[in-house]
């Protein structure tokens, strides 16, 4: 037999080379491949015609599909900094805890405990503007006696779906950032205080440099999680109304499954992952500078 | 410039109480120097006059001004830490112009007072540097040099020298005195390394268990001490001890030996008292090689054996076996002494101190 010939370290490792291949690397090719062709699902054998790149070109030359880009890049840095604000605030918050850090530390982390789909709902139930408890407690409130379209009109929906996310992914850049402020050696801050800072100008000049990296790497791991702004809106708006919120994702999943047509849709997803991967490298270079700056020994 | 003034200055962590109402008077321009063991509240109490740590009880002041309330930066002091406490993301001239900064001098100002001070202190070659691309040695002057550029009213190292190696700590010791000369500031300084008190300071203060057991400068502390405790921690290599009692003009160890009693303690005594007799390896030595204290009538001599030596070039330290252990003496214009020998120690008694068994208080007047 041809397979004993092969060393014992191969020859063990060759199920788990297999398995990667059949869920990773074949899926990957194929989806690759699809690209250049016009398969859609209702035509399985036209995936078999290759037509090159006239997929990107429809790509590129689609309105609908700049519109959904722009209109991801702006949620992404609308959210990823509000993110890292609210992160980095409830870390600072946190730290200064003197009891129940512990059991504060595992509430921060709840959001992520929720899988998106949920989220999704639960916000579209807030948000409702009949029955949400948003419109209902405004009105009690008395600030406003009329039911206010959070979902329906464009721009509130986006807003609302950007509240969404921020509120589920707060957590990473919290957690994160939590983790550097506890790992940070306090005499420099400290010695910030005797050369004559107020707090504010420790944070500024002192604590801010030694938490980049930190905020860093949650950036590096939030542009990765670009393709998750999927089930929230998914579920919320599901693109609409009339594609006001429609994302790169949600135009990629109506595309493949709403008109069948697959090749056309992973043109799309292929070069939002080249997008992806572009913000990532970036995050990363940021992140090593950073490092560097602190001198960081990890 | 400024003196500064501890009134019953009292430290508690929640029940736990660590400084328990010292006072200090440290004067304008003293070099002032904290010694004891570890974990008495040296750093407790220094930390406390820099403002990081909050006061539990007494008064802070500065010059002329009650500072418990006020935060460090309003104090006008400096501080060196025992780990640097460097600005990792500064070079070395932003480390040092980072006080500047803040207080909003100009650019150029600020460049000029960096480079003074790193010329005093040797750094102009390393301005550009990080402080991870610096040597233990030299970051400790990075941050000796961050504490002289905004001249500061006060001074205050804590365990500045304890990350260096022993060569290094007495040129860096160097430094600090040649420092206090050239800044003529208040200065204090924590450490628990007693020849450091002893080699920087006018005046040491000697803690323990968060209380002051004496204040004095290094001649005082060394020559009369006031406690057991004192005499003990000051002192290199430290005063021998034993318990004696008082029996006919005789001190009484629990061997059985004997020694005459010290003339100056000779009135005071009385039969069956219970004492502490201490005396420094300066004060006991092979007869012929000591220091002449000139008082020959207060001189025992007594035959004991030797049971090693320390050479150490111009003196030996020997060891002789007294009261069923090693009494250290030390010897000068040393001889070869092979260990087990016999020879005649002097016990020189003018030199002794006495302390009460109980409170360990000296019984010098
Ligand atoms: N944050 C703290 N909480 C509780 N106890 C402390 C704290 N800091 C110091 N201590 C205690 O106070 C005492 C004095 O500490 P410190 O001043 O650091 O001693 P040292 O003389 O070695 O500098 C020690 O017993 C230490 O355990
Ligand atoms: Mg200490």
């Amino acid at each position: 037999m041809k397979l004993s010939r092969l060393s014992a370290p191969a020859l063990l490792l060759f199920p788990a080379f297999l398995v990667l291949a059949a869920v990773v690397v074949v899926p990957l090719a194929l989806s690759f491949y699809s690209s250049f062709t016009p398969f859609r699902l209702t035509k399985p054998e036209s995936l078999y015609v290759f037509i090159g790149l006239r997929n990107y070109f429809t790509v590129f030359s689609s309105w609908d599909f700049w519109v959904a880009f722009g209109r991801t890049v702006l949620f992404l840095t609308i959210a990823l900094n509000a993110e890292m604000l609210l992160g980095l605030g409830l870390a600072l918050l946190v730290s200064k805890a003197v009891h129940g850090q512990r059991l504060l530390r595992t509430m921060m982390m709840f959001p992520m405990m929720f899988s998106p789909v949920l989220v999704g709902f639960q916000f579209k139930f807030l948000f409702n503007d009949n029955i949400g408890l948003i419109n209902n407690g405004l009105q009690s409130l008395g600030l406003t006696d009329q039911a206010i379209p959070w979902l329906i009109n464009g721009n509130l929906a986006l807003f609302s779906i950007t509240v969404a996310e921020v509120w589920s992914s707060t957590s990473v850049f919290a957690i994160l950032i939590l983790a550097g402020l506890l790992a940070m050696p306090r005499d420099p801050i400290e010695a910030a205080h005797v050369d004559g800072c107020t707090p504010l100008q420790t944070f500024r000049y002192v604590t801010w440099p030694y938490l980049m990296p930190f905020a860093f790497i949650a950036m590096t791991i939030r542009s990765l999680d670009v393709a998750r702004a999927y089930d929230i809106v998914k579920i919320m708006t599901d693109g609409g109304p009339a594609k006001r919120t429609e994302l790169l994702w949600t135009l990629v999943g109506r595309t493949a499954y709403g008109d069948a047509r697959m090749g056309l849709a992973n043109a799309m997803a292929y070069f939002a992952i080249v997008l992806s991967i572009l913000f990532t490298v970036y995050f990363f270079r940021k992140l090593a500078a950073a490092r560097q700056q602190i001198g960081a020994e990890w | 410039m400024a003196p500064v003034s501890l009134k019953k200055l009292v430290k508690r962590y929640g029940a736990l109480e660590v400084v328990h109402g010292i006072d200090l008077e440290v004067k304008d321009r003293e070099f002032i120097a904290l010694v004891g063991p570890s974990g008495c509240g040296k750093s407790t109490t220094l930390r406390m006059i820099a403002g990081l740590e909050e006061v539990s009880g007494g008064t802070i002041e500065i010059g002329d001004n009650v500072v418990n309330d006020l935060p460090p930066r309003a104090r006008n002091i400096s501080m060196v830490f025992q780990s640097y406490a460097l600005y990792p993301h500064m070079t070395v001239g932003e480390n040092m112009g980072f006080s500047l900064k803040i207080a909003g001098r100009p650019a150029d100002e600020i460049k000029e007072k960096v480079a003074d001070a790193a010329a005093i202190l040797d750094l102009s070659h390393l301005l550009e540097r990080r402080p991870s691309q610096l040597s233990g040695g030299q970051r400790q002057r990075v941050a000796m040099g961050r504490a002289i550029v905004r001249r500061p009213d006060v001074f205050l190292f804590d365990e500045p020298l304890s990350n260096l190696d022993a060569k290094l700590r007495t040129q860096v010791r160097t430094e600090i005195k040649k420092l206090h000369a050239r800044m003529q500031a208040t200065m204090i300084y924590v450490t628990h390394d007693q020849v450091e008190a002893m080699t920087l300071s006018d005046r040491i203060v000697i803690m323990r268990d968060g209380h002051i057991e004496q204040i004095g400068t290094p001649e005082e502390v060394f020559n009369r001490p006031l406690t057991k405790f004192v005499a003990g921690f000051i002192g290199s290599p430290p005063m021998n001890m034993d318990d004696v009692t008082v029996d006919d003009g005789k001190l009484v160890f629990a061997t059985g030996a004997t020694l005459p009693i010290p003339p100056k303690f000779r009135q005071s005594l009385t039969t069956g008292q219970k004492v502490t007799f201490g005396l420094r390896p300066d004060d006991l030595y092979p007869s012929g090689h000591g220091l002449n204290s000139g008082d020959a009538e207060a001189v025992a001599e007594l035959d004991l054996p030797v049971s090693i030596t320390e050479p150490l070039g111009n003196e030996t330290l020997v060891f002789v076996g007294f009261n069923g252990r090693d009494w250290v003496s030390r010897m000068l214009n040393p001889r070869p002494l092979p260990s087990g020998m016999n020879i005649k120690m002097s016990f020189d008694l003018s030199q002794a101190h006495l302390f009460d068994l109980t409170t360990g208080k000296s019984l010098a007047a």
